[in-house]
């Protein structure tokens, strides 16, 4: 069995953001540095980690994608250029494409809406696909 | 018309598994000149060796074709094995057809064609080809060795054991370099002072050793055996010769703000300084940044109370030019300077220091006295974190950081961990890591212990970043096996910073024409074969400026390239490279364009006798190049408009025949 | 009938013995392919490369012809690297004056390091003379015979 088992979907999502995430060290700054850390199931360095084995499916599931904050706090200080920030928002317009959309609708955003968490994932979401 | 004997060589499988070996020796067997062709499978084995000797007797060669590695590795191997048959060396010729053949084709038929291009290249050449016979040159009995720490103090100490003279050039007012800040060593945790000061007063104490200390290396000329150094020894204002390193004058200077490197800028000295108190050579040095009388005339404390009439504001920066057989880079490290690492707060927090800035607070002779003391409250911390990997391993892009593992960070750390836990129980020691390296003799037993009796709490994972707040400094880190994200109270943060090639290594590289990798590391002659030579002949290199390496390693290749050196400087002549430039008297016009880029000054111009028409003698000025001093470079021969000047085993006419027989196909 | 053939560049590489003829072994050894139409020529300095070198390729029917020697500052003889960057210079005119393309001719610094750097300045190179095609212009016809 392949380690990869989604290898075209995922090959679609990296060549969409060009992002390598076979640069990844395991060196979790990325997760260290993360200020969502909290309010998320999957962390940075296991997005980089998850995709590269193929469990987009499982990541595109969570609600951790919706949790970043686009921040690109883990792209600044990632030793290896992997680009976490960039992947989750690649997983995200995936995730949004998929549905047959190119961008957010109005009436998608209040359900993934989190009181606790500022919302600037979902406006840079809406805002760079709303055009 | 040359008889040419070709040989290709499978190489195991390196080659034969791409290049069809029986193909390329049937079509090379039919070009022009070819007695005798064939293949082998290790050409450059004793059998594959006796192979060609056999064919070279049996069918009267003339010249040899060997399509096989590159010259640069086996070249050498088929010239001695022809000589021995009594074919001029400079018959041979080398394709190569597994580094630019067999090695990056994977399909067979293009590569076959592609060597038998190349063969027929060679055979092209070799038709050309002319014996030539190596002259020879002196060597002069003297090394140098640049830089003056533990590196190249083992260096010179080795060679001057041999018996020949060796000069140390050092930058700094003393020897001893990074291994004199540091504490203690790992794994044994002796010492690095009590270890390394003996090996300083040895080399003061050497009658073969001469220490330029505070000079630079400012020219280089000539080539292996002959190289002809300008050395500048920057003004000291202190006479070596009659200071006797009381120390009075570093006591009683008035100006007490100078920041001490020695200490990492942790402390101050005075502007008359002398680095450390085992210092070799134990003279004092005015910084003229900082001297008020260099600087405004009035105060000249120092040489009222210096009772041997050392001092002198006069003095001016010296150039000494010496002559050695040998030269040792020996130009070592830096650790990185953090400031670019925001997320740490290195240039923000004074608790943030980097390990080298920690050997010095734990260092007796360091600012705290050996107490560790927070920078900068002077308490006693209780909780320290250690980050590995700042500015190592990086991605190649990224600008802030190496690409390379620094290799002796997880090693320093762990003694870190080791030494404060032991001197302070009451301390609570984080270590972030990636990976925990430990290759090397009882490396691994140590990073055991600094955990299992030390109890250092090692973490998988990395600090994302160290905020200071209330005097805490707030650090934020992963810990990747738990999943969790810590955050710790700690009293200091020690980042284990990369270690960056010294900044004049660069300078030095050029001076010498020794190639240097991207990192700036002098890269070696063969990565595994010939570790501390460099590719230029005459040129060793020892310690850190090669690669990143621990001390016991440093003096091994410390020794090495000693031995290397001693090889050099234990022949009295050296065989010189017959491939040289000749000028045809004939068509030389004496223009002096050749004498012009000759980087050697191997050309000579002088007027000569020539029969002219009707018996009458002619007087013309024309070249001649002194086969000694002539490297082979071949400028001269382009340069030349007349088309006088060529060079031996590289003729127009040779690399002419190259380029038809590639273009012909 | 002709039988219509894939072109296949010819190109000539002029290589520095201290620089990027060790680059190029270094590609070898790292197996960092570039295409077979690419043949070195080894010199003991790109100083060494007598322009005429590059116009006789031309002659012959070469397609391209690339030097590469060690970076500036870095050459083995102190200096030679910066004649054969003056000479090409004028060369370059030479050419843009026959109405030579610029591309077909290149100079490149490659360090004893730079395997990598090899590899994919080879397949640039063969790209961008693949791209160019045949160079007819400066082949001497009966060359050919």
């Amino acid at each position: 069995m392949s380690h990869n088992k989604n290898a075209a979907k995922v090959e679609q999502i990296l060549r969409s953001y060009g992002v390598d995430v076979r640069k990844c060290m395991r060196c979790g700054k990325c997760t260290a540095t993360c200020p969502a850390f909290d309010a998320m199931e999957y962390h940075p360095h296991q997005f980089i980690y998850m995709v590269e084995r193929g469990e987009v499916d499982k990541l595109a599931a969570s609600p951790s994608i919706w949790h970043c904050l686009s921040c690109f706090a883990c792209m600044e200080r990632c030793p290896r250029q992997v680009e976490p920030a960039k992947l989750i928002e690649a997983v995200r317009v995936a995730v949004v494409r998929e549905k047959g959309q190119n961008h957010l609708k109005p009436e998608d955003v209040p359900a993934l809406l989190d009181e606790d968490l500022p919302q600037q994932a979902i406006t840079s979401a809406f805002r760079k696909y709303s055009k | 018309m040359q008889r040419i004997g070709v040989f290709i060589c499978h190489c195991g499988t390196n080659i034969a598994a791409t290049v069809d070996v029986k193909a390329v020796a049937e079509a090379l067997s039919h070009e022009p000149g070819v007695v005798f062709s064939t293949d082998y499978q290790y050409m450059c084995s004793e059998s594959g060796q006796t192979l060609m000797r056999e064919a070279i007797r049996e069918h009267k060669l003339t010249g040899v074709v060997v399509c096989s590695c590159s010259p640069r590795m086996h070249e050498a191997t088929f010239r001695k094995a022809a000589e021995k048959e009594g074919l001029n060396p400079y018959m041979v010729e080398i394709a190569n057809i597994r580094e630019q053949v067999s090695w990056i084709h994977k399909d067979m038929k293009e590569a076959t064609e592609k060597a038998v291009i190349l063969g027929r290249a060679a055979i092209a050449k070799v038709h050309l080809n002319k014996p030539l016979k190596a002259g020879e040159s002196p060597v002069t009995k003297r090394a140098l060795v640049i830089g003056g720490g533990i590196a190249g103090i083992q260096t010179a100490l080795d060679i001057a054991e041999a018996g020949f003279e060796v000069d140390i050039v050092e930058k700094e007012p003393t020897i001893g370099g990074k291994m004199a800040q540091i504490d203690k060593t790992f794994p044994t945790l002796d010492c690095a002072a009590y270890i390394l000061t003996p090996k300083m007063v040895d080399v003061a104490q050497n009658e073969k050793i001469k220490i330029f200390s505070y000079s630079e290396v400012e020219a280089v000329k000539g080539f292996v055996g002959n190289f002809k150094v300008s050395i500048r020894k920057k003004a000291r204002y202190v006479i070596e010769d009659k200071c006797t390193g009381c120390g009075l004058c570093t006591e009683k200077c008035p100006q007490k703000k100078v920041p001490n490197p020695f200490n990492m800028n942790l402390d101050t000295r005075r502007a008359i300084y002398i680095p450390f108190a085992q210092a070799v050579p134990k003279v004092a040095a005015i910084d003229a940044d900082y001297c008020t009388m260099l600087k405004t005339g009035k105060c000249g404390v120092c040489s009222k109370i210096c009772a041997a009439g050392a001092i002198d504001y006069q003095q001016k920066d010296e150039i000494v030019e010496r002559e050695y057989g040998a030269i040792v880079a020996a130009t070592g490290f830096n650790p990185l300077k953090p400031d670019k690492y925001n997320e740490y707060g290195y240039s923000t927090c004074p608790d943030v220091v980097t390990s080298l800035e920690l050997e010095r607070l734990m260092n007796a002779a360091g600012p705290t006295a050996g107490t560790l003391l927070r920078p900068s409250d002077k308490t006693h911390p209780h909780t320290l974190v250690f980050v590995q990997c700042v500015g190592s391993r990086c991605d190649a892009e990224n600008e802030k950081g190496k690409p390379y593992c620094s290799k002796i960070c997880c090693m320093y750390t762990a003694k870190h961990a080791m030494l404060i836990r032991e001197k302070y129980p009451d301390t609570e020691v984080y270590v972030f890591y990636i990976d925990v390296r430990t290759p090397g003799k009882n490396f691994d037993e140590f990073y055991r212990r600094a955990v299992e009796q030390y109890g250092v709490h090692y973490i998988k994972g990395q600090v994302g970043k160290v905020v200071e707040e209330n005097g805490k400094l707030k650090v934020q880190a992963s810990d990747l096996l738990s999943g969790e994200q810590l955050h710790i109270d700690a009293d200091m943060v020690v980042l284990a910073t990369a270690v960056e090639p010294d900044k004049s290594a660069r300078g030095i590289a050029t001076m010498l024409t020794a190639s240097m990798d991207t990192n700036d590391f002098f890269t070696e002659a063969h990565a595994k074969l010939r570790p501390v030579e460099s590719p230029t002949a005459g040129i060793f290199l020892s310690g850190v400026c090669q690669g990143p390496k621990d001390i016991p390693e440093t003096v091994s290749q410390a020794s090495a390239a000693a031995a290397k050196v001693i090889g050099l400087l234990a022949k009295d002549k050296l065989t010189c490279n017959p491939c040289v430039a000749n000028s045809d008297e004939m068509l030389c016009n004496g223009c002096s364009s050749c004498e012009k880029v000759c980087p050697y000054g191997a050309i000579t111009y002088s007027d000569k006798e020539f029969r002219g028409p009707n018996r009458t003698t002619l007087i013309r000025r024309v070249a001649s190049v002194n086969e000694a001093v002539c490297q082979g470079c071949g400028a001269c021969t382009v340069a030349c408009p007349s088309g006088a000047m060529d060079l031996k085993g590289f003729s127009n006419r040779q690399i002419m025949a190259e380029v038809d027989a590639i273009c012909k196909m | 009938m002709q039988d219509v053939k894939e072109f296949r560049p010819k190109i000539v590489a002029f290589c520095c013995n201290w620089c990027s003829y060790a680059g190029a072994d270094l590609a070898g050894s790292a197996r960092l392919s570039y295409p077979a139409d690419v043949k070195i020529i080894r010199v003991p300095c790109s100083c060494r490369v007598n322009p005429m070198f590059i116009l006789r390729a031309f002659q012959r029917g070469a397609d391209g012809v690339i030097m590469a020697g060690c970076h500036p500052g870095d050459c083995h003889y102190t200096s030679g690297n910066y004649f054969a960057r003056r000479r090409m210079t004028l060369l370059f005119s030479m050419l843009d004056y026959l109405g030579i393309e610029r591309e077909r001719t290149r100079v490149e610094w490659i360090s004893a390091a730079e395997g990598a750097k090899f590899s994919k300045t080879m397949n640039e190179f063969v790209d961008t003379i693949t791209a160019l095609g045949e160079n007819k212009r400066l082949e001497d016809l009966r060359c050919k015979k």
